[in-house]
């Protein structure tokens, strides 16, 4: 039930995407981001798809594996093609009471759907090729040059690494605590909105204590290993760009370059 | 009260990257009122059999009956299930949630839907077969008692519940001497005074011997020994094997046969080992 969330999991491999640099990922998903807002016309959102999909097909990363993490957010994407189908003015297709659709507003209706899902297949792609560790090194690495204006970079990588880090562990304390209290015949399905939500204390309360337990180890083991921030600090696995990440930023340059070309297609 | 389980097998996220067989064709069936001891490595499957059995797990396939109902049924209602079958999880209180120890205990009785007398009546029996004073601990926030002492709220709180089948998921874990022999010493008092079925998942090969009335083995998701317990510690051997121990006292008697010569014995407690040492001297002389 919890586990079928994919958004922000990881995908074990050793495809050429794994394999570049964190760095790379990054900046290629936000790149990949902006140009997907710079587009403006069907044929840009076809080179935009048909580039995710040459990477996704590199990675190797399975299409279901990626499509059961859109599902999480089907509503999300629904919610803004409903709500831009009736909103926008111009030639009327269809009306019916207040209620009218025009060619302009499906057309825009179609191009949000189609930028939001992918939006986040593009940034799922950057999580699911990429472990934690790398992610939140590459992004401490990125950061900075922004300490030298006061930027903490080094405790927001920290901060984001241990988030990364306990998400599974609450996940299976969560599920270890709803199957006690239903163990217990607690009901979390049948109910109005109220007794649903009260349904929720004896689950909230006993993952909130563990939660500050989890933390409490975590500063105690910390400390003991001498951890003092990020001053000084080396590390183990020191990150660098390879050829592979030279050809991915000729790439994504001419990727960018033909996708501000298409505006004026 | 019966248990019947078939040929139960279960898959972890089937056809993910991570998929495990946890259990493969399990089957075994108790009909008494007794304590039997599971064992097995980390990861043999044990809790997730105990999850299957209180229908929180549903199986892959198989089939398991409680008094000859089947509870894999897809359409059981399985409140029923859970009203004759308690789980108590690996560190159960670190599920207590509740302001006082006595509402803590009548979660269970109060989602059963009883009567507030009703409700009352078996918080005290619950507090009282665990060994606690009502009048001492009711009103008392769960958060200030000891850590042996959560423990036996925390179990007061499923035996509320008044099951006929009571399964335990390492019950011993992290309590300090005291607090342990008391809770191998309820253990046994509540099975004995609740005619319960109670199923035991543990590590301490000690407590397993000392408690069980049977033993069943786990490994790679199978049952692969069901015997009484003298007969399963006897093969000291198959079980070193599979990274199992056997009780101390088993142990020492196998070092000891190996040495002296015409000395057998099987004990399941030090006192049992003395009793034939004691034996074997009386003959020798």
């Amino acid at each position: 039930m919890i586990r079928d969330i994919t958004l922000g999991q990881y995908y074990p491999g050793g495809s050429a995407v794994h394999r570049l640099d964190a760095r790379t990922k990054i900046i290629a998903t936000l790149v990949y981001i902006a140009a997907l807002f710079v587009v403006n016309n069907f044929w840009g959102f076809l080179i935009a798809a048909a580039s995710l999909f040459t990477v996704i097909a590199i990675s190797r990363v399975p299409l279901k594996f990626i499509f059961r993490g859109l599902t999480a957010v089907f509503l999300i994407i629904a919610f803004t093609f409903i709500i831009n189908l009736f909103m926008v003015d111009g030639r009327v297709l269809w009306e019916w009471k207040f209620l009218s659709i025009t060619y302009e507003g499906l057309q825009r209706a179609c191009f949000m759907a189609v930028r939001l899902v992918l939006l986040i297949i593009g940034s799922s792609m950057m999580t699911l090729t990429t472990k934690p560790i790398e992610l939140t090194d590459g992004l401490e690495k990125l950061l900075n040059p922004l300490s030298k204006i006061g930027v903490p970079s080094h405790e927001i990588a920290l901060m984001m690494t241990i988030a990364l880090r306990f998400i599974p562990t609450l996940m299976e304390e969560t599920d270890k605590i709803i199957k006690a209290q239903q163990a217990r015949g607690a009901d979390f399905e049948s109910g109005n909105l109220l007794s649903r939500a009260k349904a929720l204390i004896p689950i909230l309360i006993p993952l909130f204590i563990s939660s500050f337990r989890i933390a409490q180890d975590l500063a105690l083991a910390m400390e003991a290993r001498c951890y003092h921030g990020g001053e000084g600090r080396t590390r183990m696995n020191q990150i660098r760009f390879h050829r592979g990440d030279a050809a991915a930023a000729v790439l994504l340059i001419a990727f960018l370059g033909v996708i501000i070309a298409s505006r004026w297609i | 009260m019966t248990i019947e389980v078939k040929d139960l097998k279960y898959i972890y996220s089937p056809d993910m990257p991570g998929e495990t067989t946890a259990l493969d064709g399990v089957s075994f069936d108790v009909t008494e009122p007794s304590i039997i001891g599971i064992i097995g490595h980390t990861g043999s499957g044990k809790s997730t059999l105990l999850q299957h059995l209180n229908g929180l797990i549903k199986p892959t396939s198989g089939e398991i009956y409680i008094d000859g109902e089947c509870i894999t049924d897809e359409k059981k209602n399985l409140t029923d299930v859970r009203r004759k079958i308690g789980l108590v999880f690996q560190y159960p209180e670190h599920q207590l949630f509740e302001e006082t120890v006595a509402k803590d205990v009548a979660f269970g009785p109060k989602n059963l839907g009883l009567e507030e007398e009703d409700i009352d009546r078996r918080v005290r029996r619950a507090l009282y077969m665990v060994g606690l004073d009502y009048d001492e601990v009711a009103d008392v926030s769960s958060f200030e008692l000891s850590g042996g002492m959560k423990r036996r709220a925390a179990i007061a709180g499923v035996i509320a519940m008044e099951p006929a089948i009571l399964m335990l998921d390492e019950p011993m874990a992290g309590l300090d001497p005291q607090a342990h022999r008391d809770m191998l010493a309820l253990i046994k008092k509540v099975q004995r005074d609740m005619k319960l079925i109670i199923l035991i998942v543990s590590h301490n090969m000690a407590d397993v011997a000392e408690l069980s009335d049977r033993v069943l083995v786990m490994s790679k998701g199978r049952i692969i020994m069901d015997d009484g317990p003298h007969e399963i510690f006897k093969r000291y051997d198959e079980l070193s094997a599979m990274g199992l121990s056997v009780p101390p006292a088993a142990e020492i008697a196998q070092k000891i046969s190996k040495k002296v010569k015409g000395f057998e014995s099987n004990p399941l407690s030090i006192r049992e080992l003395a009793d034939d040492i004691e034996e074997f001297r009386r003959t020798k002389r």
